[in-house]
């Protein structure tokens, strides 16, 4: 009985360290791999923090302004004016579709008729 | 265990037969049995106390030699917890009201040299001197082939220059890493934002540190670790900001004038949306500040915040305002303006005569000196004075930028009652136009005073009140008087319901006086004047318009016009919708007949 009980922890401890062994070295896997990506996150927001200067770069309003004006034949952009402002009650309902007429009634014959 | 008896017959016989006391030897017998048992136990004792020392033993010498590790090896930060990877930058951005960017960082190098490590010192300062011309190749060499060990060659290379350097081939010029600010719109709110150079260097980072500006004011703010990265956001708008700063320089150059500024400032919250003084200058590329001369030439001289300037007429509101807040007149009241007036040896003059009577409301459409001054003494000095100071026009203003505290108002040290009657009329105390803008967006927001502020706010604050929300509306009025029938004519704008009011002060002499034919116009506006939203204030130095026959100066013929350009463009990217009037409500009136 008793030998069966060391048996018995010995193989636990045996299957346990192993068990540990493989947990530890997974874990500095994982580790490895969260440095990787950490190190691709700092990356990437290194190139998103250039992307971000070189869009506000290419976006400053005296470049913009001159494209306005190199391209104003094709796209004819002027400053915003107060006229541009629209109201929505200035804008026409749409116009209802009528149905077809499919059963024409004759008005005229139809006042002689009646006259 | 064999148990020894206590009385073993053999011994006790023997004892007997010689005539001693057999029960001596059963008490030693006990007495060595109990002997045997007590060393037992201390052999046993002895053992435990043995086994807990070597436990102990084991136990501190294991802390300790962990001590003793972790003491002698580098201290790593834990790796899991990684959230540290959010600063990408040691300097956090500074963004405008939409989250546009107005400064930023840039990843760059810079070139240093090693002479020692040199193969070919001639040689490459040769080549050094081709990538870049600024640099002078004979002093280079001697650099180079002297005896220093180490020399910065520039500060921020760009990739292109880099390569070539690379190209060069030789093994002692090396390349550091370094963070540059960069100010991608260029001269745009170049004064607001002011500059930022470096501070400390090492060979792999330098710090960054701001020069002027909210760069400098916020300095502390913008390096904080602490805020993880999160950026400054100014209440600046980048469009409008940029359309101010286009007007403005167009209206500068057809006026002949030689500087500008301009600041249009939420009436309610007195958030700065577009603050220009021109000439302006490239953040990216700070001038050095002048060594000699007048500083307010420079273009580093922020115009508008740091040009204390006698604002003339346009203070004419105020001593108005005050009188009508106190109950001392109406709109109607008529003052005397017969001219010119004399006191002591000063006159006074207005630019036309103006018959010997105005209503208040005609003071300040037509802007008389005169009937302004006789308001003024009836408030009286000492209340002007109290009121003015209110206003904070006595105070540097408390926006949040380095050189507000350099923008302190002039004033005159004694007030004596002539003083009271030009102070009315704006002569006699220089403000810079941020005063102006705060001090009307005050008079027509309903009463109260707001803080001039270049941060984004999240709600409005309630300031103290300083005229009464009717004084207000009459303040309102007048205003939109002086442009529908006075001094500011040129400023209507349709659809916007601008009112305003001009000055044009005479520029003082170094050498004490006035200049005649020199001045500083200015055109404090609010639009729409029935619910003002923004307030506007041009200001042009040494203007002169010449299409008429002889050259114009005053302010309804300068700074008004470019003032209304100004509120014709930026209005409509402000979102204000152009709208008719109010008119008034119509009401039924006696008549007699």
């Amino acid at each position: 009985m008793r030998s069966l009980v060391f048996l018995l922890s010995i193989c636990a401890v045996m299957g346990l360290a192993f068990w540990a062994y493989r947990e530890n070295y997974r874990t500095q896997d994982e580790l490895a791999e969260v440095r990787r990506l950490n190190r691709e996150i700092q990356d990437l927001r290194e190139s998103l923090s250039m992307l971000r200067a070189e869009w506000a770069y290419l976006n400053r309003p005296d470049r913009l302004r001159d494209l306005a004006d190199t391209n104003f034949p094709r796209l004819g952009l002027l400053p915003l004016e107060p006229r541009q402002f629209g109201n929505v009650t200035d804008v026409a309902y749409p116009a209802i579709e009528l149905p077809p007429i499919t059963e024409p009634v004759d008005t005229v014959a139809l006042n002689e008729a009646g006259q | 265990m064999t148990r020894i008896p206590l009385r073993p017959l053999a011994r006790i016989l023997t004892a007997r037969d010689k005539g001693e006391n057999p029960d001596t030897i059963e008490r030693e017998n006990i007495r060595q049995r109990h002997e045997a048992m007590r060393d037992k136990d201390r052999t046993r004792a002895e053992g435990r106390l043995l086994l807990l020392g070597a436990a102990f033993v084991a136990a501190f010498l294991t802390v300790g030699a962990r001590m003793g590790l972790m003491a002698a090896t580098e201290a790593t930060e834990p790796q899991t917890v990684s959230q540290g990877a959010a600063i990408v930058a040691q300097r956090a951005d500074i963004l405008d009201r939409q989250g546009r960017i107005l400064a930023t960082n840039l990843v760059t190098h810079a070139l240093y040299a090693q002479p020692p490590m040199m193969v070919d010192p001639e040689g490459a300062a040769r080549k050094l001197a081709e990538i870049f011309p600024e640099l002078d190749a004979e002093r280079l060499k001697k650099d180079f082939t002297g005896s220093r060990k180490f020399l910065w060659v520039k500060k921020k290379i760009s990739p292109e220059q880099m390569q070539l350097v690379h190209e060069i081939g030789e093994p002692g010029l090396l390349f550091g890493p370094r963070e540059m600010r960069l100010y991608p719109n260029g001269a745009l709110a170049s004064h607001i934002l002011g500059g930022a150079s470096f501070g400390r260097e090492g060979v792999d980072s330098a710090e960054v540190v701001g020069t002027a500006g909210v760069e400098k004011t916020f300095d502390n703010w913008l390096r904080d670790p602490a805020n993880n990265g999160a950026p400054l956001q100014l209440s600046l708008d980048l469009t409008i900001q940029s359309t101010v700063e286009d007007v403005l320089y167009g209206g500068m150059r057809l006026m002949n004038a030689k500087g500008a500024a301009a600041v249009l400032m939420d009436a309610n919250t007195g958030e700065i949306v577009s603050m220009a003084s021109l000439p302006d200058f490239d953040p990216n590329d700070r001038p050095a500040p002048l060594t000699k001369g007048d500083p307010s030439d420079s273009p580093l001289f922020n115009r508008a915040v740091q040009g204390v300037y006698e604002l003339g007429s346009t203070f004419k509101i105020f001593a108005v305002a005050q009188a009508l807040d106190l109950g001392l007149v109406n709109p109607d009241t008529m003052i005397d303006t017969k001219g010119p007036m004399t006191w002591g040896k000063f006159r006074i003059r207005d630019f036309h005569n103006y018959g010997p009577q105005l209503s208040v409301t005609d003071v300040i459409v037509k802007s008389s000196n005169i009937g302004t001054a006789h308001i003024a003494q009836v408030i009286g000095g000492e209340r002007q004075q109290e009121f003015l100071g209110k206003l904070g026009m006595f105070e540097p203003t408390k926006v949040e930028l380095v050189e507000a505290p350099t923008g302190k108002p002039l004033r005159p040290a004694k007030w004596p009652e002539i003083t009271t009657m030009t102070v009315s009329y704006g002569h006699g105390v220089a403000a810079s136009p941020l005063h102006l803008a705060a001090a009307y967006a005050a008079m027509v927001n309903g009463g109260t005073l707001v803080n001039p502020t270049i941060l984004k706010q999240s709600h409005p604050e309630q300031g103290q009140r300083v005229i009464s929300t009717e004084t207000s509306e009459t303040i309102r009025s007048l205003l939109r008087q002086v442009v529908q029938r006075g001094t500011a004519t040129f400023g209507n704008v349709p659809g916007y319901s601008v009112g305003g009011k001009t000055g044009t002060a005479d520029k003082p002499k170094p050498s004490g006086g006035y200049y005649k034919d020199k001045v500083i116009a200015t055109f404090a506006s609010v639009f729409p004047s029935y619910d003002p939203k923004y307030v506007l204030i041009v200001s042009l130095d040494e203007p002169v318009e010449t299409s008429g026959t002889e050259p114009r100066r005053t302010a309804g013929w300068t700074a008004v016009p470019v003032g209304a350009e100004i509120i014709r463009r930026a209005a409509p990217l402000l979102g204000l919708r152009p709208e008719l009037e109010p008119v008034a409500e119509a009401a039924v009136i006696r008549v007699r007949n």
